[in-house]
């Protein structure tokens, strides 16, 4: 490795300096996701953890599957397929809840503790720029955790659906008809839809603030996160007696009217017609919230740069 | 080119100056001391030139501007700045594929080979390792990659005597070679004299005391003096005078060492008791200044 020192030394900082082995960007940053995922290993652990609960609960909730059928199979079509569907929806409600919260609770800790372990003089150490540490970790709520819930969340109803066929093998209500109702191919378009452009895409400035305060605060991340919302809700409040700042906020966090699904209904309700991402994508509020989460990012690998072990 | 260029080098903290106007200059395939008392303003010169902090005046490090460029400076420079600061959740095996994934001068059947000689096992995490293990793992770590220069900043402190001298033993024989540059900063000043080329003395945020080791073997000289030339030794003013067993012990600057040695045992002093009398001489002068 170390011939320059057998060599003579002519100018030696520069001839070095030839062959610069180059790690390219895109490495640099599938290690940096990679070791994201070492450290919070409840990314993937917490969804499975709340599948792995339903599924529990549903295999024992399935011993009554053979009369409930047969009195779903005696309503209308419409409300048919409501009841059958509805254990299915609210698997993939309770592990997107739980990938949320993970998704959360991990932007608050992202910046914040590296600087607590001081092994952020480690990580900065290496040739990886702040840019990168701070995208690497902003994907994981934005990209890795939709579909860490969508693949878990599909391999939970694709389960559901077996344990379902196989009570109702032989009980004479057909097997077949469940198969259509639950459309486990329609349900994962529409939940991967649902995921990428709520969760990924509407979501971002809730992650983005997030991080933004993990890289500034000295402590009680939690805290500086939420009080100075909730700060600007009670001045507005006060000063105009209005309190556009909330709804807006609710707005963001209830996912927006033009998100994917009509209002009332739940994301993975059955009518296609209720899919507009054509809406969704033209709605100046995903724009707007894509601009400001880029602010928040770029203000959080600025603060990076500056930030020293607490 | 020198590895390290400084010219009024200054930061503060508010109205704290941590580093007052530092001129300093070190060239490649030296091994730098950088010593000084607590709060001389050491680790954040050393911050600056690892671009951990932003700074005033003018510096360059392999060429380069490490506040604006630290990511690709990471290519060439190494630093383990203060020990334990290796992840407590990561794993040997994953610290070894973190760095080899992002590092390209990252040699990883060199650290592997490191390792083998000391007990760290690649399953465990950094948290289950003793602090000298981490410490080792740390330099299993940095010492593969093939840096032009590396920055220590007390890499030692809270270790014992054997993983200490392991430390620097390994540094020396299996890392060192004269194409590399290290600078180094520690409290236990004795135990790196032998390996040092260069040493440098940092006070309030100044450097006071800028010397190759070879100049100090022969500009600065320690005398044992007999009782009886107590008197005339005081006469070549010295830096310093201290008192061991009942006996006084002179240091001088510049003095002829045929000169010194009719009055005693003449000897070279260590860089610990230059630095107490350069230091003696800063609080002196001060406090003349203060008059």
């Amino acid at each position: 490795m170390n011939t320059q020192s057998n060599a003579i030394r002519e100018s030696p900082t520069e001839s070095q300096v030839i062959a610069p082995a180059v790690i390219p960007a895109s490495r640099r940053m599938y290690w940096s996701v990679r070791r994201e995922l070492w450290e919070s290993r409840s990314i993937y652990l917490a969804p499975l953890a709340v599948a792995a609960l339903f599924l529990f609960g549903f295999l024992i909730s399935i011993i009554h599957l053979r009369e409930k059928m047969r009195a779903a199979l005696a309503l209308d079509p419409m409300r048919q397929h409501e009841l059958i569907k509805q254990p299915y929806d609210l698997a993939a409600v309770l592990i997107m809840a739980a990938t949320f919260v993970v998704g959360v609770f991990y932007c608050l800790d992202a910046l914040h503790g590296e600087r607590r372990d001081r092994s952020i003089l480690f990580w900065k150490s290496l040739p990886v720029s702040d840019l990168t540490t701070v995208l690497s970790k902003a994907s994981i709520p934005l990209v890795v955790l939709p579909l860490v819930t969508f693949a878990i969340t599909v391999a939970t109803q694709f389960i559901m659906l077996l344990l379902s066929s196989a009570v109702l093998l032989g009980s004479g209500v057909s097997v077949p008809t469940l198969w259509t109702q639950v459309s486990l191919f329609q349900m994962s378009l529409m939940l991967l839809y649902h995921l990428l452009a709520i969760h990924g895409l509407w979501y971002a400035p809730i992650y983005g603030w997030l991080l933004l305060v993990s890289a500034w605060a000295r402590r009680a991340v939690f805290l500086w996160a939420a009080l100075p919302l909730l700060a600007i809700g009670i001045v507005e409040k006060i000063a105009f007696n209005t309190s556009h700042f909330g709804s807006m906020l609710g707005h963001r966090i209830g996912g927006g009217p033009e998100a994917v699904t009509a209002p009332g209904a739940f994301p993975m309700d059955p009518p296609m017609t209720h899919l507009t991402p054509g809406n969704f994508l033209f709605s100046p509020g995903l724009w707007i919230g894509l601009a400001i989460t880029a602010a928040f990012l770029g203000a959080a690998v600025r603060l990076r740069r500056y930030r020293e072990p607490i | 080119m020198a590895c390290i260029e400084a010219r009024g080098l200054r930061k503060a903290f508010g109205t704290t100056i941590a580093v007052d106007g530092v001129n300093l200059r070190v060239e490649e395939g030296r091994i730098l001391g950088l010593i000084g008392p607590n709060g001389a303003g050491k680790t954040t010169a050393l911050n600056a030139i690892l671009g951990l902090t932003p700074y005033q005046g003018e510096l360059r490090v392999l060429g380069r501007d490490p506040w604006t460029a630290r990511d690709q400076l990471m290519r060439d420079v190494c630093f383990i700045s203060d020990v334990a600061v290796l992840p407590r959740w990561i794993r040997v095996s994953q610290a070894l594929d973190y760095v080899g994934g992002v590092h390209p001068r990252f040699d990883r059947a060199k650290a592997e080979s490191f390792l083998a000689k000391t007990t760290i096992r690649r399953t465990s995490k950094v948290r289950e390792l003793s602090k000298g293990m981490v410490a080792q793992l740390h330099l299993a770590l940095v010492m593969a990659i093939d840096a032009k220069l590396l920055v220590l900043d007390e890499p030692t402190l809270g270790l014992d005597i054997l993983y200490r001298k392991q430390f620097y033993d390994s540094l020396l024989n299996d890392y060192f070679d004269r194409s590399r540059t290290i600078v180094v900063t520690t409290h236990q000043v004795e135990e790196i004299q032998n390996v040092l080329t260069d040493v440098m003395f940092i006070h309030r945020g100044r450097i006071v005391f800028d010397c190759s080791m070879e100049q100090v073997e022969s500009r600065y000289l320690e005398v044992m003096v007999h009782p009886e030339q107590a008197a005339a030794a005081r006469a070549l003013k010295p830096m310093q005078e201290r008192q061991v067993f009942g006996r006084s012990i002179l240091l001088f600057e510049a003095v002829d060492r045929q000169q010194l040695a009719a009055l005693g045992d003449v000897h070279t002093p260590s860089i610990a008791d230059l630095f107490v009398a350069v230091m003696g001489k800063q609080a002196g002068e001060a406090q003349g200044a203060a008059r």
